[in-house]
């Protein structure tokens, strides 16, 4: 059910520019007004979030990491799973981001015989969101060659190397392959294990088939029925010098393509999808593990009024002496 | 304990990547005019125009497969004229500057056929 939710709304998402972008005018909604407002929410959207995170407190180091931290000389620290200094932190955010170690550590539960819980490694998860992450950046990377007026140098490298393979022409990228790959994957695994088409809503079907639409709409025009990029470009240059124009003989798989990335675009900052911003908060992987080196206070905790155990010896020195006591000061 | 300057910072840094292309189009400057392609020779291509600008790759591809594959060198435009399927002496025949026709197009969107590594572009020869 929440899956056919989902798909029926992609296919509305895809279906609305693909009519109305034929209606004479409507055109100038579907390609400017449309991604201008997408662009903005996105930027400000996602800014508005990270700051609104920025301002939670954070009353104390949060140290669940899996490593020996750093302490006394002769015990081996492992200053990556469980950094002191900055610089670890650096590497294991690093490892983080470009590499989603922590999902590398994801286990599956599954029954045995018996019945019994076993757990394994679950790398197909890990595997399909690298695959479909790195092949998303490179084919962002990649367009630039349609929003640059000078195109950099780097682009045609990157291009090379993904279409390393020299598979047809236009040349197959194999990026485009793999996210696709990487995509339905990611959607096969919610659909075929009953616990996780148990837990899956909406907002898990939603983002994955309108990133597939967009892929397929991409794919579709590169490789099947072209448009002509020329004029494509045309139009993103005006679009990003703020002198929108609408070439003619822009077909409108065009403007599907482009109104599912606003989609995808307005959708970013309200859903789950800012785990982009938020994987850089991540509290257990940005922390340094120095709670050894450096006391950290609370910066909200109630002033405690202290008594020392010298003022209390102070105020009970006598009858201390009287009882026979030690002291510390006599 | 706060981040927040390099929350800031990092905010700073992902609005300026988003928005690179309107900084880096206002440094070069940008024209949204089409690139402008030398007169062709003859009065029409192998196929109609509109095919031409955006499946000629296509056409180059069966062309290829044609002749290396399958030993098939004559094609037949639309309107019934006969060519010999070869990259350089028919294409480059009634379109003989690669730089101001083929090129034009390609530089404009990055593109770098490999195709020269092999084909001779006659006029380079001259
Ligand atoms: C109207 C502009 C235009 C003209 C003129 C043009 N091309 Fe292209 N060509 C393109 C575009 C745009 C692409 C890239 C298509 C893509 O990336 O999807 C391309 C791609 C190609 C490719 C495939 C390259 C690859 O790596 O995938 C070949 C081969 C090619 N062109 C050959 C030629 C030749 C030979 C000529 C001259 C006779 C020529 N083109 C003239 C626009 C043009
Ligand atoms: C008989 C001469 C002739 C041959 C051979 C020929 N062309 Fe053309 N080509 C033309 C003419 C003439 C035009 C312009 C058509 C028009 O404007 O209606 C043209 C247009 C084109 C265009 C579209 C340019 C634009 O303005 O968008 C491309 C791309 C192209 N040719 C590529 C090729 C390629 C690749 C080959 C080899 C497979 C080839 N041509 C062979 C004469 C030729
Ligand atoms: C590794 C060298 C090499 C590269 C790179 C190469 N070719 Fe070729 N190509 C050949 C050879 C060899 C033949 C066979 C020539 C013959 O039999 O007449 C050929 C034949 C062809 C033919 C038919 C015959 C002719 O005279 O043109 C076409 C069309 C062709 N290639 C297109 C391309 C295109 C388009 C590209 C770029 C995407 C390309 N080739 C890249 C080596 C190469």
């Amino acid at each position: 059910m929440k899956l056919f939710i989902s798909l029926i709304l992609v296919l509305i998402l895809i279906g609305i520019p693909l009519i109305g972008s034929n209606v004479s005018g409507l055109v100038y909604l579907f390609g400017v007004i449309i991604p201008y407002i997408a662009i903005l929410t996105f930027v400000i959207g996602m800014s508005v979030r990270v700051l609104k995170w920025a301002k939670i407190p954070v009353p104390f180091k949060i140290t669940t990491t899996c490593g020996q931290q750093k302490s006394l000389p002769w015990i081996n620290n492992n200053n990556l799973e469980s950094p002191h200094n900055t610089a670890g932190v650096f590497w294991r955010m690093a490892l983080e981001v470009l590499f989603f170690r922590s999902l590398f550590r994801n286990t599956r539960t599954g029954l045995k015989e018996g019945p019994k819980i076993v757990y394994g490694p679950d790398k197909i998860l890990w595997a399909a969101s690298l695959a479909f992450h790195w092949s998303f950046l490179v084919i962002f990377i990649r367009h630039f060659k349609i929003f640059l007026q000078e195109v950099p140098q780097f682009i045609p490298l990157l291009e090379s190397l993904d279409g390393f393979m020299q598979i047809g022409l236009p040349i197959l990228f194999m990026t485009d392959a793999a996210l696709l790959l990487g995509l339905t994957v990611l959607f096969l695994r919610r659909i075929v294990d009953p616990k996780l088409r148990y837990i899956s809503l909406v907002a898990d079907y939603f983002p994955l088939l309108l990133i597939i639409g967009i892929a397929l709409t991409g794919v579709w025009m590169r490789y099947f029925g072209k448009v002509d990029i020329i004029s494509v470009k045309q139009f993103t240059l005006g679009l990003f010098s703020f002198q929108p124009i609408i070439p003619d003989g822009i077909s409108a798989i065009f403007f599907a393509h482009l109104f599912l990335v606003s989609a995808l675009l307005i959708y970013f900052p309200l859903s789950k999808l800012v785990h982009f911003g938020g994987i850089f908060l991540s509290p257990t992987r940005n922390m340094s593990n120095n709670n050894r080196e450096v006391r950290h206070i609370n910066p909200w905790n109630p002033k405690v009024k202290l008594h020392t155990y010298e003022e209390w010896e102070d105020e009970f020195r006598d009858v201390m002496k009287a009882a026979d006591m030690p002291l510390e000061k006599e | 304990m706060s981040d927040k300057r390099n929350i800031i910072i990092g905010v700073i840094i992902f609005i300026l990547l988003m928005t690179i292309p309107i900084w880096l189009n206002l440094a070069t400057g940008t024209s949204t005019e089409r690139p402008e392609l030398e007169k062709p020779k003859g009065d029409a291509c192998v196929m109609d125009k509109e095919y031409m600008t955006s499946y000629h790759m296509d056409l180059l591809n069966e062309w290829r497969e044609e002749v290396v594959r399958n030993g098939e060198r004559e094609h037949i435009a639309p309107d019934g004229k006969k060519y010999d399927r070869s990259l350089t002496n028919t294409c480059l025949d009634c379109h003989p500057s690669k730089e101001k026709f083929c090129d034009q197009c390609h530089n404009y969107l990055g593109v770098k056929p490999y195709c020269w590594s092999c084909h001779i572009v006659p006029e380079e020869f001259k």
